[in-house]
């Protein structure tokens, strides 16, 4: 069964990318021994910081819960390996804001002891759906696809309005990166159970499995799968080698042929996505009782002497992977976190691997584009939106710092594919301009918030003080009545005890 | 052509007495306008524009007593949408402040409640003859506390 269908939606604009991944999907993946110290963030995922529930000092096991999310939007973090805590501490890491965040330093032992879980394996088919999303969120699992959203969060949140479509993300659209395409040959067994947990956890019966059709070989080893255990509830769809059709968005209107609205998410069109690693995740915590403590990551580039795929816990630094794989060559230039339209270029390689990172991009010198010219108003950046903006007028309003006419063009509404970049003849960093302005808005409704808040407080104290003077007044009166009825005697008596008073204290 | 002219004159009629009802009776738009400017303002109720707080300088400005570079926290930005807002000429600021949060020293403080009772937005809790300290996520940053302190014990630290 399930032979591959390709009717499609239509996804406007694109780009066709040399995809530079054939060189790192040559050979299996390969497995990194543990290192001798493991780094691991407590924010790994979109969402508060989660809270470390260990000390310095004590000793956790393989898989032991370390950093705890409290209870708003969060995920959990585990140990990777067996080890001492040694420090809680800010380490360099690889993200859009801030050079370092705070990390919990393990080190490893190097016996690798796992810690005893006391829940055996449960059939999830036994569980109710609310029980089985609440198993998942201790399983430290988050959106491997780059977002790191929490992953039972997003389910959690999918269940409020109605799901009839489950879609597993395996297209993977981004050059160089190719840790998906290795995942879906050696492991389609345990995505597509992924798949099925999924399929129950929402109460759905409908599944596809997106995946680009450059990669024949794990369309291969999934369909095998698919044909061995007979769910015809999951149907596997090939989508065209077309930047970036593995956005989100993107990829809902390629399979569905429903556009997600403006500033809404999948769920307003029945539909939800989850990477095809989240899946294979989601089997390792449920089936397996494993959370997430290592993943597939793409190490390549032309400063790399060997391009792969390897399996390295999470927390090991970039450098004992790059140590473990050949190293750098003479001509390795530039560390690249992510591939290289969405990642994020960092200054050393002491940054731990972590949940989000699907690959480590070494780059020889790159050639300078050239300099910044003024937009002649070509309209090419229009043309390849994914989104259907128009980059050029946004620009427009982003120097001239104009945030309402920005929200108006959508802005909000930029996945920040870089495109719109790549096409622009006057070499204008368009992306990294309206990340600058998306940050802005953010911070104006922020302070909108904020002076929305001052001012009930300003409003509560005036009424309370209004209130307060009142009764004081009331108060007054009251007593004036009291002592006129009283008499004067009474009155004297008072004023003489309040003097004796006063030269007590004095 | 009398029917030309006596239908031209009876709508005349017509939508006079009504526009005249409407001023009368109408809410006057003064009063949403003064709303609407207030709600451009950053409500940290600082008093640097020479008004007891955000609202009566919103009163003053739509009155046209106060001008509309006043207000320092808001920034050109306020500037901007105010200028927008009641079609005026955009003005450079007169004066601008760096956004801040006050900070009660501790150790120092001997509980006198006298900032407590200054901050406009209850941002400073504390008891008679007990330490003192400022909520920082409530804080306007409006400075109303330093002066009253006889200790001197409050600075402010800008944000960022």
């Amino acid at each position: 069964m399930s032979a591959p269908t390709y009717d499609l939606g239509h996804l406007h604009g694109g780009l066709r990318l040399p995809a530079n991944k054939s060189v790192s999907t040559g050979q299996p993946v390969l497995e990194v021994p543990v290192p001798s110290q493991l780094v691991l963030p407590i924010t790994q995922h979109v969402g508060d910081p989660a809270q470390p529930v260990v000390g310095i000092g004590e000793h956790v096991l393989k898989g032991q819960l370390i950093a705890e999310p409290d209870e708003t939007l969060g995920a959990p973090v585990h140990a990777s390996s067996s080890g001492k805590v040694i420090a809680i501490e800010p380490w360099p890491v690889a993200r859009r804001h801030g050079e370092t965040a705070p990390c919990i330093i393990i080190e490893c032992d190097g016996r690798d002891a796992a810690i005893q879980r006391v829940e055996a394996p449960v059939d999830f088919t036994a569980l109710a759906p609310d029980d089985l999303l609440k198993t998942i969120l201790q399983g430290g699992i988050v959106g491997l696809g780059g977002a790191v959203f929490p992953t039972a969060q997003k389910l959690m949140q999918a269940r409020t309005s109605t799901i009839d479509h489950l879609i597993l993300n395996g297209v993977e659209c981004e050059p160089y990166i190719s840790c998906d395409d290795l995942l879906m040959r050696e492991h389609a067994g345990e995505i597509i159970s992924g798949a099925q947990i999924l399929m129950h956890a929402l109460q759905v019966d409908a599944c596809f499995i997106a995946v680009e059709s450059d990669k024949p070989d794990a369309i291969r080893s999934l369909a095998d799968v698919l044909g061995e255990i007979n769910d015809d509830r999951i149907i596997l769809k090939k989508v065209p080698t077309i930047y970036p059709s593995g956005g989100e968005d993107q990829l809902v209107q390629l399979v569905t042929n429903r556009e997600v609205p403006s500033g809404g998410l999948p769920s307003d069109v029945a539909c939800l996505v989850q990477n095809v690693a989240t899946a294979a995740a989601i089997h390792d915590w449920i089936i397996d009782n494993q959370p997430l403590i290592s993943r597939v990551t793409t190490v390549t580039g032309d400063g790399m002497a060997n391009h792969l795929n390897v399996r390295a816990r999470i927390g090991t630094t970039i450098g004992d992977i790059v140590g473990q794989v050949g190293g750098y060559t003479d001509c390795a230039e530039q560390l690249i976190i992510g591939g290289p339209m969405t990642g994020k270029s960092v200054s050393t390689d002491r940054v731990p691997l972590v949940k989000a990172t699907n690959c480590i991009l070494v780059m020889a010198k790159m050639p300078f584009p050239g300099p910044q010219l003024p937009c002649i108003r070509c309209g090419d950046c229009a043309s390849v939106c994914p989104v259907q903006l128009l980059p050029q007028q946004l620009f427009w309003y982003a120097c001239a710092d104009d945030e309402d006419k920005l929200r108006d063009f959508g802005l909000m509404d930029c996945i920040e594919c870089g495109c719109c970049d790549l096409v622009c003849p006057s070499h204008i960093p368009l992306t990294a301009d309206f990340r600058v302005a998306k940050g802005r808005i953010r911070e104006l409704a922020d302070e909108k918030a904020r002076a929305a808040r001052s001012r009930l407080r300003f409003e509560a104290r005036n009424d309370r003080m209004e209130r307060e003077k009142i009764e004081r007044e009331a108060e007054l009166a009251q007593q004036k009545v009291s002592a006129k009825k009283a008499g004067p005697s009474a009155i004297a008596e008072i004023l003489k005890r309040k003097k004796l008073e006063r030269e007590d204290d004095e | 052509m009398w029917t030309a002219v006596i239908t031209i004159a009876a709508i005349g009629l017509v939508a006079g007495v009504g526009l005249s009802f409407a001023s009368r009776r109408l809410p006057s738009r003064a009063g949403g306008l003064v709303e609407q400017v207030n709600d451009l303002l950053p409500q940290t109720q600082c008093a640097q524009c020479g008004y007891p707080g955000c609202r009566p300088f919103a009163a003053a400005v739509v009155q046209g007593a106060a001008a509309i570079n006043l207000c320092p926290p808001g920034g050109e930005e306020t500037v901007r949408h105010l200028a927008d807002l009641l079609g005026r000429e955009i003005i450079p600021l007169a004066a601008s402040v760096e956004p801040a949060i006050a900070i009660i020293d501790e150790s120092l403080c001997i509980g006198c409640t006298h900032c407590r009772n200054a901050c406009p937005v209850d941002a400073i809790v504390g008891a008679h003859q007990l330490m003192h300290t400022v909520i920082e996520s409530e804080c306007t940053g409006c400075e109303l506390c330093v002066a009253p302190c006889p200790v001197d014990c409050i600075s402010m630290r800008p944000l960022a």
